[in-house]
C-alpha cells in the first residue's frame, strides 16, 4: 500500500535534506581542492546550502503533502527544519578558521606540501550538514525504519566531528567514550522499536498509534509495547542528554572542541526532542481523542503510566543533577555541558505536557536554547591562550579590559540562560511553565523554578567573572582567536537574545503551527472527509487496509 | 483613540528615556556620559511629572488608563498594558525624583568606568518606572527583576571591598523569592485561563480571578507572592542581604536601593498579595505581624551595636519598612494609608541620610563611627542637613516621617476585631505596644548615631586611606572641607519635600486613601469569616490563640472611625 503515490508528496517534503546532502557532497569535493582559496570557501557553500535549505523548506512543507505522507505532526517541519538550517548557519561560524588550522598554517608557510589526506576541512563540513539533514529528516518521519536511520544519520557524523575537531588526545577519548555510548543508546532504542513493532504489527507511525489507541480502548496498551515505549525513551535520552543516559556529556563536551562541543548541544538534542514528540505521539497525551478503526472515538487519559513515570522522573533528575553538577565545576565547558543537560530537563516538562501546548513551548524553548548556549560555546571560541582553547574560569577573569564584547556577550547569554527578563531565556521558561500549569503539572514547574534558582549561581558567575573579577595570571595571556567569526555568531546569538523576545509573539505562533498533531483542519488536507473532536486537535486519517 | 494618547505617551516617555540614554552612552566618551544620563534622568521625571499634572485618578483609586495597551506576546497573553493608581504614581514620582539626584551625587564618587556606571544607573531607572506603571503582571515582572542585573553590577563593579560577595547575595535572594512570586502569578494565571478560557496577565483581571479562589489555594497563593516580596522589602528574615548589599554598594546604589526598590516589594504586597488573595491574607496577617515586629525591635538593636554609619541607616531600613509593613497589615485604612505614605518618605528621608554619608566617606574614606567624629566643627553645613534628616527618619513631629509612623502604630492599635468600625483587622494593640519601642528605639540609635558622627569632640582618621575600599579615587582631593554646591543642591530639595511633607501631609493621604479602601475592600468580610470560624470552633484555633485571647479578654472597643475621619480628612464608609 505505500507505495509508489506516497513517494511523490514524500519527496517534495526532502528538497532541503537534498540541497543539504548536495551540499555536504560538494563541501567533501572541494575540501580537498590543491587550491588554499577554494578550500577556504567551503563554509561559505555549506552556509549558502544551509540558507537555500531554509527557505525552501518554508516553501516546500504544506499541510497537504506531509497528511498524504502519513505523518504524525504534519506541520512539525514547518517550524524545526528551517530553525535546524539557521541555528545550523550560526553553528559553523564558530568553526571557520579552526578546522584545519595547523595543517593549513604549515601549507601555507611552505613547510608542508598539500596532502589530501591530511586535511579534514571537507569531511568536517560534510558531517555537519548530513548531520543537520538527519535532524530535517526526522520530521518526516513516518515509519519507525525511518526514525531510526534518520537518528543513525544525526549521531554518526557527530562521532567523527568530535574526534577529528581537535588535534589532541582528549578529542580522541572523546570521540571513543561518545561512539560506545552512542552505540549503546542506539541499541537501546532498536531493541524498543522492536518491541513496539512486536506489540503492534506494523513500522507505520500512524498504524501504531491505532493499535495503541485500540489497546488502550480494551484492557491498555500491552507490556511488549509499554517496554517498547520505556526503551526507546531511554535510548532517546541519550540524544537530549536526558538522566540516566547524560553521563557522557561533560566529557565529551569538554573533549571536543569549542564549536563540535556547541554543535553537540544543539543538533542532536533537536533530534532527539522530535524523535521523542513522534514517538510519544503514537501512545497520546491526555485530551486526545483517537479514532480507532471501528470508529470509536477513545479519548487517551495520558500517556502509559510507566512511560509517563520514566519520563516524569527522568526529567527532575536532569534538572536537578545538571544543576547540581554544574554548580561544582570548574572547566567553563564542563559548566555549560551540565548547563546543557538542566535545560534538557526543562524541555522535557513540555514533553510530558504534551500536544499542542507542551510541544509548542519545546520547540519554542529550543530555539531560545540554542540562541543563548551557542552565544556562551561562540564566545568561548573566540578566544584562545598560544593556539589552545581557554576553559577555566580564571582565563575568563576581568576578560571585559582587553575583550569588552566577548566579556558582554559570555555574560548576557549567561544572564538569559538563568531565565532573566527580559531576555529569550526568560520567555522559553515562561511559555514551558505556562504549558506545564495548562495540564496541571504544578509540581514539575515548582522543582523546574526551584532549579532555575540553583542554576543562577553558576550563570551568575559566568557573567561576573568576565565583567567584575579582576584580571588573573592566566587571563593576561589570553587572545582573540585568529579567525573573527566565532566573535560574530557569538554578538549575533547574544544580541538575539536581547531583541529576539520583540518577535516572541511570531516564533510563539509559528512553533504552536508545528506543533499541531495528528492531521490539520480537514478542508486544508485533501478533500477527504474527516472526522474532528470537538478540539480540532485530531483528524483521523485511518488509511489501513 | 486620541484621548487615551497622551497618558500613554508620557508614561512610555518616562520609561523609555532613561533607557534611551543608557543606549547612547556607549557611544558618548567618558565625560559626556553623566550628561547624558542626568539629561535622560531629567527628561523622565519631566514626562513623570507632566503625567502626574494632568492624572485625573487622584481621588479614585482607579488605574488609569484603563483601556489595554497593544499585544505583546500574543500567545502567552503578554500585553504592553500601563497605567497607574496614585499610590504607583507616587512611588514612580519619587523613583523619577531620587534619580537625577543620585546621578549628580555620583560625579565625583565615581571615577572609573563611568560609562558604564550612568548607562546601568538609566537603565535601572527604566526598569523601576516600568515595574511601577505595568498592568500587565508579566511586564511587572519583567521591570522588577531586570533591576536585578544593573543593581548586582553597579554593587559588583563599584563597591567596597566586599563587594562581589554582596553583589551575589544580593542577586540570588532576591531572584530566588521572585521566581517563587512568578510562579504564584503563572499559578493565577492558569486558574484565570481555567475560569475564562484565555491566557492573560491583565493584574485587573487576573485580581477579579483570585478573589474567587478557594481559601486554601489563595492562602498558598499569598504566601507565594509574600515569598518573593518580602526578599524585596525585606523583612525578617530574609533581609540578611540588604545590610550588606547597601553597605558595599556605591552612594548612589544605596541611596537607590533604599529609595526605590524596596519600595517595589512593598508596592508588590500593595498591589499583588493583599488585594488578589485577602482570604488567604487573613490567615497569614498574625505571623506577618510578628515577622514585622521582629524586624522592628531586631534590626533596631543591631542598630544600636552598629559602628558603621552605613549599616546603621541599612538596619534602619529594615526596621522602618518593617513598621510600615505592620501598617499595611493592620487592615485599617488608618494603617495602610500610613504605610504607604511612609515609603514615599523612607525613600526620602533615608536616601538623603545615605546621602550624607557618602558625603562624608567621600572626604574621609571611613565610615566608622569610632574614628570619626565632631564634623560639625568642620562640615557645619553637612552637619545641618544630617541632623535635619535623622530627625526625619526619627520621626520628629513636623517633618514626614512621623506622619506615617504615627498612622502605622495607629492603625495597628486600633486593628483589632471589631465589627463596627468597618475594617476589622486580626492585629491589634499589643501589637502597636511592641511597635512602638522600635520608634524609642530608632530615636536611640539615631541619636546616637549624631552624637558619635555630628557632635563631641572632633576626630579625624590619621590617614585619608585609612579603610582603603579596594576602590581608589582622588576625588576627595578636590571637594572642599565642607558641602560644595552641587551637593547642597541635591540635599536641599530632599530636605524642602520632607519639610512639606511632614507639616502638609493632607493632599498625599487623601490621595492614597481611596486606593488603599479599594485594597482593603474584600478584607472585612474575610476577617468576619475567620472569627466565625474561630467562634464556631469554641474559640480555638491553633495559630490563633493569641487574638482569640484578646477577643475574650478585652470588650470590644467601639471602632474609632472619627480618629480615621480626622485624621485623614475623609470619612469612611
Amino acid at each position: 500500500m505505500m507505495g509508489i503515490e506516497s513517494m511523490g508528496p514524500r519527496l517534495g517534503l526532502l528538497v532541503p535534506e537534498m540541497i543539504l546532502f548536495a551540499g555536504a557532497v560538494l563541501a567533501s569535493v572541494i575540501g580537498l581542492s590543491r587550491s588554499a582559496g577554494v578550500r577556504r570557501s567551503v563554509p561559505l557553500w555549506c552556509i549558502v546550502a544551509l540558507v537555500a535549505a531554509a527557505f525552501v523548506s518554508v516553501d516546500t512543507w504544506t499541510v497537504e503533502r506531509a497528511s498524504a505522507a502519513q505523518l504524525l505532526f504534519p506541520s512539525m517541519g514547518s517550524f524545526v527544519k528551517p530553525m535546524l538550517a539557521l541555528m545550523g548557519v550560526l553553528l559553523l561560524l564558530p568553526s571557520i578558521g579552526a578546522i584545519d588550522r595547523g595543517v593549513e598554517g604549515a601549507i601555507a608557510s611552505g613547510r608542508q606540501a598539500f596532502d589530501a589526506l591530511r586535511v579534514m576541512r571537507g569531511e568536517h563540513y560534510a558531517f555537519a550538514l548530513f548531520s543537520i539533514a538527519g535532524a530535517m529528516l526526522l520530521c518526516g518521519a513516518s515509519d519507525l525504519i525511518w526514525l531510526f536511520l534518520a537518528l543513525e544519520l544525526v549521531s554518526l557524523p557527530t562521532y567523527i566531528m568530535v574526534a577529528l575537531g581537535r588535534g589532541s588526545r582528549k578529542a580522541q577519548e572523546a570521540g571513543v567514550k561518545y561512539f560506545f555510548l552512542g552505540a549503546l543508546s542506539t541499541a537501546l532504542f532498536l531493541y524498543g522499536f522492536a518491541l513496539i513493532y512486536g506489540s503492534t504489527g506494523t513500522l507505520q507511525l500512524a498504524g501504531i498509534r491505532d493499535s495503541f489507541a485500540v489497546q488502550s480502548a480494551g484492557a491498555g496498551i500491552d507490556m511488549t509495547g509499554i517496554a517498547g515505549l520505556c526503551l526507546a525513551v531511554l535510548g532517546l535520552c541519550f540524544k537530549i542528554t536526558a538522566v540516566p543516559m547524560h553521563f557522557y556529556a561533560p566529557d565529551v563536551y569538554e573533549g571536543s572542541a569549542v564549536h563540535v562541543s556547541a554543535f553537540l548541544a544543539f543538533v542532536p538534542k533537536v533530534a532527539g526532542f522530535v524523535a521523542l514528540t513522534v514517538l510519544l505521539g503514537t501512545a497520546g497525551w491526555t485530551g486526545h481523542a483517537l479514532l480507532a478503526a471501528d470508529g470509536v472515538r477513545v479519548a487517551y487519559t495520558g500517556l502509559p503510566e510507566p512511560v509517563a513515570a520514566i519520563m516524569w522522573m527522568s526529567a527532575v533528575l536532569t534538572m536537578t543533577l545538571g544543576n547540581v553538577g554544574a554548580l561544582m565545576q570548574r572547566s567553563i565547558k564542563r559548566t555549560l555541558a551540565y548547563s546543557s543537560v538542566s535545560h534538557s530537563g526543562y524541555m522535557m516538562v513540555g514533553l510530558i505536557v504534551g500536544t499542542p501546548a507542551g510541544i509548542n513551548a519545546l520547540f519554542f524553548y529550543l530555539l531560545c536554547y540554542g540562541i543563548m548556549t551557542t552565544a556562551s560555546f561562540a564566545a568561548l571560541a573566540a578566544l584562545e591562550r598560544s593556539g589552545e582553547e581557554i576553559d577555566s574560569f580564571d582565563d575568563i577573569a576581568g576578560l571585559r579590559i582587553r575583550h569588552p564584547a566577548i566579556a558582554w556577550m559570555l555574560a548576557i547569554s549567561a544572564v538569559s540562560l538563568v531565565g532573566i527578563p527580559p531576555m529569550i531565556g526568560f520567555f522559553g521558561k515562561l511559555a514551558l511553565f505556562m504549558a506545564a500549569f495548562e495540564s496541571g503539572q504544578v509540581a514539575l514547574v515548582v522543582i523546574a523554578v526551584l532549579n532555575s534558582a540553583v542554576s543562577a549561581w553558576y550563570y551568575l558567575r559566568l557573567a561576573i567573572v568576565p565583567l567584575v573579577a579582576p584580571p588573573s595570571a592566566h587571563s593576561a595571556s589570553v587572545v582573540s582567536a585568529p579567525s573573527r567569526w566565532p566573535a560574530i555568531c557569538a554578538v549575533v546569538c547574544g544580541v538575539g537574545s536581547v531583541i529576539v523576545p520583540v518577535a516572541a509573539s511570531r516564533l510563539l505562533q509559528a512553533s504552536e503551527q508545528a506543533s499541531k498533531g495528528y492531521g490539520a483542519d480537514p478542508a486544508v488536507a485533501g478533500g477527504e472527509e474527516r472526522p474532528t473532536d470537538a478540539a480540532g486537535l485530531y483528524t483521523s486519517r485511518l488509511t489501513r487496509p | 483613540m486620541a484621548p487615551s494618547m497622551g497618558p500613554h505617551v508620557t508614561i512610555w516617555a518616562s520609561i523609555l528615556l532613561p533607557l534611551a540614554a543608557a543606549a547612547l552612552i556607549p557611544f558618548a566618551s567618558a565625560r559626556h556620559a553623566k550628561w547624558i544620563a542626568m539629561a535622560g534622568s531629567f527628561l523622565s521625571l519631566g514626562a513623570i511629572t507632566m503625567h502626574a499634572w494632568h492624572f485625573p485618578a487622584w481621588m479614585t483609586g482607579a488605574v488609569v488608563p484603563e483601556a489595554q495597551g497593544p499585544e505583546w506576546v500574543s500567545g502567552l497573553g503578554i500585553t504592553l498594558s500601563v497605567g497607574f493608581d496614585s499610590v504607583a504614581l507616587l512611588l514612580a514620582l519619587l523613583t523619577a525624583f531620587l534619580m537625577p539626584l543620585c546621578i549628580i551625587g555620583s560625579f565625583s564618587a565615581v571615577q572609573e568606568r563611568e560609562r558604564e556606571y550612568y548607562a546601568w544607573f538609566s537603565v535601572l531607572a527604566g526598569a523601576m518606572l516600568l515595574a511601577f506603571a505595568a498592568k500587565d503582571a508579566i511586564l511587572f515582572y519583567i521591570g522588577y527583576e531586570f533591576t536585578l542585573i544593573p543593581m548586582t553590577l553597579l554593587i559588583a563593579i563599584y563597591g567596597g571591598a566586599e563587594r562581589r560577595p554582596a553583589a551575589i547575595k544580593y542577586f540570588l535572594y532576591t531572584f530566588l523569592g521572585s521566581l517563587f512570586m512568578l510562579a504564584g502569578l503563572l499559578y493565577l494565571a492558569w486558574q484565570h485561563r481555567e475560569a475564562t478560557g484565555q491566557w492573560s496577565f491583565d493584574i485587573a483581571a487576573l485580581t477579579t480571578t483570585a478573589v474567587r479562589l478557594p481559601s486554601s489555594t489563595q492562602f498558598w497563593l499569598f504566601a507565594a507572592l509574600i515569598c518573593g516580596f518580602a526578599v524585596k522589602i525585606p523583612l525578617f528574615p530574609v533581609h540578611t542581604w540588604l545590610p550588606l548589599a547597601h553597605d558595599q554598594a556605591p552612594t548612589g546604589g544605596s541611596v537607590i536601593l533604599a529609595g526605590s526598590m524596596l519600595k517595589l516589594g512593598s508596592y508588590g504586597v500593595y498591589r499583588f498579595a493583599m488585594p488578589m488573595a485577602p482570604a488567604g491574607g487573613v490567615e497569614l496577617m498574625v505571623p506577618m505581624g510578628i515577622l514585622c515586629l521582629i524586624a522592628i525591635v531586631y534590626a533596631s538593636l543591631i542598630c544600636w551595636v552598629q559602628q558603621d554609619a552605613k549599616k546603621l541607616v541599612a538596619y534602619s531600613s529594615v526596621a522602618h519598612l518593617g513598621l510600615s509593613m505592620l501598617g499595611l497589615f493592620s487592615l485599617n485604612p488608618v494603617g495602610a494609608e500610613g504605610s504607604i505614605f511612609y515609603w514615599v518618605n523612607h525613600g526620602l528621608s533615608t536616601g538623603a541620610l545615605f546621602l550624607c554619608i557618602g558625603m562624608f566617606y567621600e572626604r574621609y574614606h571611613t565610615k566608622d563611627m569610632e574614628r570619626l567624629g565632631g564634623l560639625a566643627r568642620v562640615m557645619p553645613v553637612w552637619a545641618c542637613f544630617m541632623v535635619f534628616f535623622v530627625m526625619a527618619s526619627a520621626g520628629l513631629p513636623g517633618l514626614n516621617g512621623f506622619v506615617g509612623e504615627i498612622l502605622c502604630i495607629g492603625g495597628t492599635f486600633i486593628a483589632e476585631h471589631d465589627a463596627q468600625s468597618g475594617y476589622p483587622g486580626v492585629l491589634g494593640p499589643s501589637f502597636a505596644v511592641v511597635a512602638g519601642t522600635g520608634m524609642i528605639l530608632a530615636a536611640m540609635y539615631l541619636l546616637i548615631l549624631l552624637g558619635k558622627v555630628v557632635w563631641g569632640p572632633l576626630r579625624e582618621p590619621h590617614d585619608d586611606h585609612g579603610e582603603a575600599s579596594g576602590h581608589p579615587t582622588q576625588a576627595h582631593a578636590k571637594l572642599p572641607r565642607d558641602l560644595n554646591a552641587r551637593e547642597i543642591g541635591i540635599l536641599a530639595p530632599l530636605a524642602v519635600a520632607c519639610l512639606v511633607l511632614g507639616l502638609y501631609p493632607k493632599p498625599m493621604l487623601e490621595a492614597i486613601a481611596p486606593c488603599v479602601e479599594k485594597t482593603l475592600a474584600a478584607y472585612p468580610a474575610q476577617v468576619e469569616r475567620v472569627r466565625a470560624v474561630e467562634t464556631a470552633n469554641g474559640g480555638r484555633r491553633d495559630e490563633g490563640s493569641e487574638k482569640v485571647a484578646s477577643d475574650t479578654s478585652r470588650p470590644v472597643t467601639s471602632g474609632p472611625p472619627s480618629w480615621t475621619a480626622a485624621t485623614k480628612g475623609t470619612v469612611t464608609p
